[in-house]
């Protein structure tokens, strides 16, 4: 990877008064001289101030603030996918398609994705709205198949759910987060069931039970 | 004093030695890549994989400490199909180039894959591609090449100390470089292609010139510097086609400075192939026997008192000695090898050289630099310097100009007079040196070419003996040449006898005509109007300064031409072997001295290399030693007295061009335009 594959970015970064704040509290976290140590979580917030992607000035910028060689931070920042060194739409749209995702469906999701938005894995809306990108497991497999967006989970996904939430979005709301078919957190679809005479004991109807 | 068993050989090794050093001491040879004596350990290659009882795998040798009992075998079957593994996987993805391939037949890829590699590959996939990289003029990339083992990212952030090689992405996708494209700026630079096992950097202006086997070998010394590096001359043909380090633990370990691996395309440029008459202004070519009738005739129509000579940075020894006795035995007293105006001289060796020795940085715990960037006068001093830094403990203080050296510094300011301040101990620095173990100081040979040079030499002294820096069993007082003929000059006494003039005189005399003969033993760094109308003899090899303002030029040999000695800034005396012969009708140097001599009709009592060497010997004990430092006994010199406010200002104003080679050569030429006119750019504001 080298920068040449990257667009220039900005010739300047800098942190807002409020991230500069946060950043310091950040670094003070780590016991004096390892203050590199908060390269991670300082990059995730010049990315998050900078629409999304980290431009090489705001590389060069954590760089500066913590005292290490800019060559330290590009690896880092290439190193790891969820910084993005390259522009991306307002929406970053992450479809999981590790094995229990795409068993449960996940191919479903980026073919709604495709049929929503006219773009594949990797792509870019043309007004810059959504960039859909598949990820690894992001933790969730509970509720397979799963988006991560803006920050946010959407889960139990299908074809037509996948189209209602990129429409909630286009619509310029913000749909409901977690399982997109009544489930409740991570429990069981349609009720509990296990603990039954507990649940009973609550007032919640077991799934088994009609 | 951990004990184990390697191979069934019982052995007892320093403790923290590796499994895989201590099959070195056995003799057992352990394939690696990403294992280097002089770098830190990543363990990352997977190659030096051994077996050892109780593991229930074979362990990465180059990473595992030596513990007692340990039971270590090198040579069984499981190792085999191990190390077998190892390398099937790093052939995966390697273009397997080596017809094309610039490391070909020196590649330590090619060599392990003879021992372990298969004879044929099993991996049918598409193999992985990766772009070249623009490292700047001295490092050509081919990065599909690369195998990961992270030498040169090591390379550059302990030894070089410029963090700028990475590995960046990951997986699959890891790529070795810079990220940004940019030039690896360092004066060790060079090393990278050294470190780096396969061909993935190899050396730009070396590239498809020889195979390894084609070339012949010369064991020599640098001398475009006052380090006396040792290095291997490959040449083919006559001609010089590539420079590399040689090991030599007390002087350069195994590194050299991009000035001595690549300046030598400089010797095939504006060399001196046959003597040289100027007639009507012009030079005309001559014959020896004419030139020098020439040189002898002017020599004799002169008084001596209107005879000078002037010796070069890069004169020899020998040469040096020759024409100490052949002048002087004329009664020439006006001798001068101090080209920079230097107030250095002979009084006492412990004046003039690195006392400490270069090796013996690393005993030193604080540094004191006077007026000197070591990083440009003596790249691998400063290498030295930083790697003292990294094993922790060392403090570095500044007097003069601030530059970055690759490790921290105190900077006192460029306040010379604070060398009299800290003698007199007013100075709250002289308490730091004071409290130092191993205190050590390097004047610049920059800070001494001051008109009050003397002064400060001995401010020096006084500062050294003032702040425990000269005991009994530690000498801190170094003197930090750039001229890799200075010290043997001062050796041998090549300065203005009683009477005589110095530098200052000499163009003094030049200029009013009281000086009517100027010999040159390869000296350019004066610019040609001094010498007035005085009738220049030029010894050298190239056709630099010196040579444009001959009258006559006599074609001397450059030093991949001769035997010869130098002795470099540590007192060192060490040979430099002859790896081609000079150019056309060029001679060594001494020799041409002592055809003169016949000319004069006063033949030098020396006819071979040897009866010189011996004179030089009886001379000055120190060139019977060759490749030792005998400690130099302390005494007076310098001129005690009051420092002159003037700032100390840095000798070397562009690394890569220093003498008549480096000035001919197209690389340092190319050098110049990537490292340094940039900086003066953003200095003076004159780019863009
Ligand atoms: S370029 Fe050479 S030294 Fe650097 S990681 Fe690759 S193989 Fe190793
Ligand atoms: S596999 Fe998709 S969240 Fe784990
Ligand atoms: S040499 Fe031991 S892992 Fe590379």
């Amino acid at each position: 990877m080298s920068a040449s594959e990257t667009p220039a970015g900005p010739a300047t970064f800098e942190f807002t008064a409020d991230n500069l704040a946060l950043a310091q509290r950040i670094i003070a976290k780590y016991p004096e001289g390892r203050q590199a140590s908060a390269v991670m979580p300082l990059l995730d917030l010049a990315q998050r101030q900078h629409d999304n992607w980290l431009p090489r000035a705001a590389m060069d910028y954590v760089a500066g603030m913590l005292g290490m060689a800019p060559i330290r931070v590009y690896e880092v920042a290439s190193f790891y996918t969820m910084y993005n060194l390259k522009p991306v739409g307002k929406h970053f749209v992450q479809v999981c398609t590790t094995t229990p995702c795409w068993l449960r469906g996940s191919d479903e999701v980026l073919a709604a994705c495709k049929r929503k938005l006219g773009i594949g894995p990797g792509e870019t809306t043309a007004d810059g709205q959504f960039t859909v990108v598949e990820v690894e497991c992001a933790g969730a497999c509970v509720n397979a198949p799963v988006i991560s967006l803006d920050d946010v989970y959407y889960e139990d996904l299908d074809g037509p759910s996948t189209e209602a939430l990129l429409d909630t979005l286009i619509r310029g709301e913000k749909p409901k987060p977690g399982p997109q078919n009544g489930r409740i957190n991570s429990a069981p679809i349609g009720g509990p069931t296990t603990l039954i005479e507990m649940a009973q004991r609550n007032g919640v109807k077991p799934a088994s039970q009609e | 004093m951990p004990k184990l068993t390697i191979d069934g050989i019982e052995l007892e090794v320093a403790p923290g030695t590796s499994v895989l050093q201590a099959c070195e001491q056995l003799g057992i040879e352990v394939p690696r890549f990403c294992y280097h004596e002089k770098l830190s350990v990543p363990a990352n290659c997977r190659m030096c994989l051994v077996e050892m009882e109780k593991a229930p795998k074979p362990i990465a040798s180059c990473a595992m400490p030596c513990g007692e009992g340990m039971v270590i075998k090198t040579d069984t079957e499981t190792v085999h199909k191990a190390r077998k593994g190892v390398m099937e996987f790093l052939l995966i993805n390697h273009p397997l180039d080596c017809p094309i391939c610039d490391q070909g037949g020196e590649c330590d890829l090619q060599d392990q894959a003879v021992g372990y590699g298969f004879d044929r590959g099993r991996y049918g996939e598409e193999k992985r591609a990766v772009k070249d990289k623009n490292l700047g003029p001295l490092i050509k990339t081919i990065m599909t090449r690369c195998i990961h083992c992270t030498r040169c990212i090591r390379f550059s952030d302990e030894i070089a100390g410029v963090s700028v090689m990475g590995a960046t992405g990951r997986g699959e996708h890891m790529e070795i470089g810079t990220y940004v494209e940019a030039a690896v700026s360092s004066e060790m630079s060079g090393n990278l292609v050294d470190v780096c096992p396969v061909g993935a950097l190899t050396s730009k202006p070396y590239a498809f010139t020889a195979r390894p086997w084609e070339l012949r070998k010369t064991e020599s010394v640098d001398v475009l510097d006052a380090v006396g590096s040792n290095i291997r001359i490959d040449t083919r043909g006559g001609e010089v086609l590539r420079i590399l380090p040689r090991l030599n633990e007390a002087v350069n370990e195994e590194w050299i400075s991009d000035k001595t691996r690549y300046a030598h395309d400089g010797l095939k440029r504006q060399r001196l192939d046959r003597p040289y008459i100027r007639e009507n202004g012009k030079l005309r070519a001559a014959s020896w026997e004419e030139a020098l009738a020439l040189a002898a005739t002017k020599l004799k129509g002169s008084a001596p008192e209107k005879i000078a000579a002037i010796a070069g940075d890069l004169a020899d020894a020998e040469s040096l000695l020759a024409l100490k006795d052949l002048l002087g035995g004329m009664g020439v007293a006006s001798l001068e090898s101090r080209q920079d105006g230097s107030a250095i001289d002979a009084t006492s060796r412990a004046g003039y050289i690195f006392n400490s020795t270069i090796a013996g940085i690393e005993q030193a715990d604080h540094v004191f630099l006077i007026g000197t960037n070591p990083r440009w006068e003596g790249a691998l001093v400063n290498a030295r310097i930083r790697k003292r830094y990294l094993q922790g403990g060392l403090t570095v203080t500044v007097l003069g100009p601030r530059v970055d050296l690759t490790f921290p510094i105190e900077h006192l300011g460029n306040d010379a007079t604070l060398l009299n301040a800290i003698a007199d101990g007013s100075h709250p620095y002289a308490e730091t040196l004071k409290a130092a173990k191993k205190p050590l100081l390097i004047l610049g040979s920059g800070a001494l070419a001051r008109p009050d040079g003397a002064a400060v030499w001995a401010a020096a002294r006084a500062v050294a003996e003032a702040c425990g820096l000269v005991r009994e069993d530690w000498n801190g007082f170094n003197v930090l040449h750039r001229a890799a003929s200075r010290v043997g000059a001062l050796d041998l006494g090549f300065l203005p006898a009683k009477g005589g003039r110095d530098l200052a005189g000499i163009l003094d005399g030049a200029r009013k005509g009281e000086v009517e003969v100027v010999y040159l033993l390869g000296a350019d760094e004066i610019e040609a109007q001094h010498f007035g109308r005085a009738f220049v003899i030029y010894q050298g090899h190239h056709g630099d300064r010196g040579a444009h303002r001959a009258d006559l030029i006599l074609p001397g040999a450059a030093y991949t031409e001769k035997n010869a000695t130098y002795v470099n800034t540590e007192g060192r005396a060490q040979h430099t072997r002859q790896a081609t012969f000079p150019v056309g009708e060029a001679r060594e140097d001494w020799k041409i001295i002592r055809a003169l001599s016949g000319a004069l009709g006063k033949p030098l009592p020396y006819d071979t290399l040897q009866q010189l060497r011996k004179r030089l010997a009886d001379a000055n004990p120190a060139f019977a030693q060759i490749d030792r430092v005998t400690p130099a006994a302390w005494g007076a010199f310098g001129t005690a007295g009051a420092v002159a406010a003037a700032p100390f200002t840095l000798p070397v104003e562009n690394f890569y061009m220093t003498d008549a080679i480096s000035r001919a050569s197209a690389t340092m030429a190319e050098c110049t335009e990537a490292f340094v006119s940039p900086a003066v750019a953003e200095r003076t504001g004159t780019h863009g």
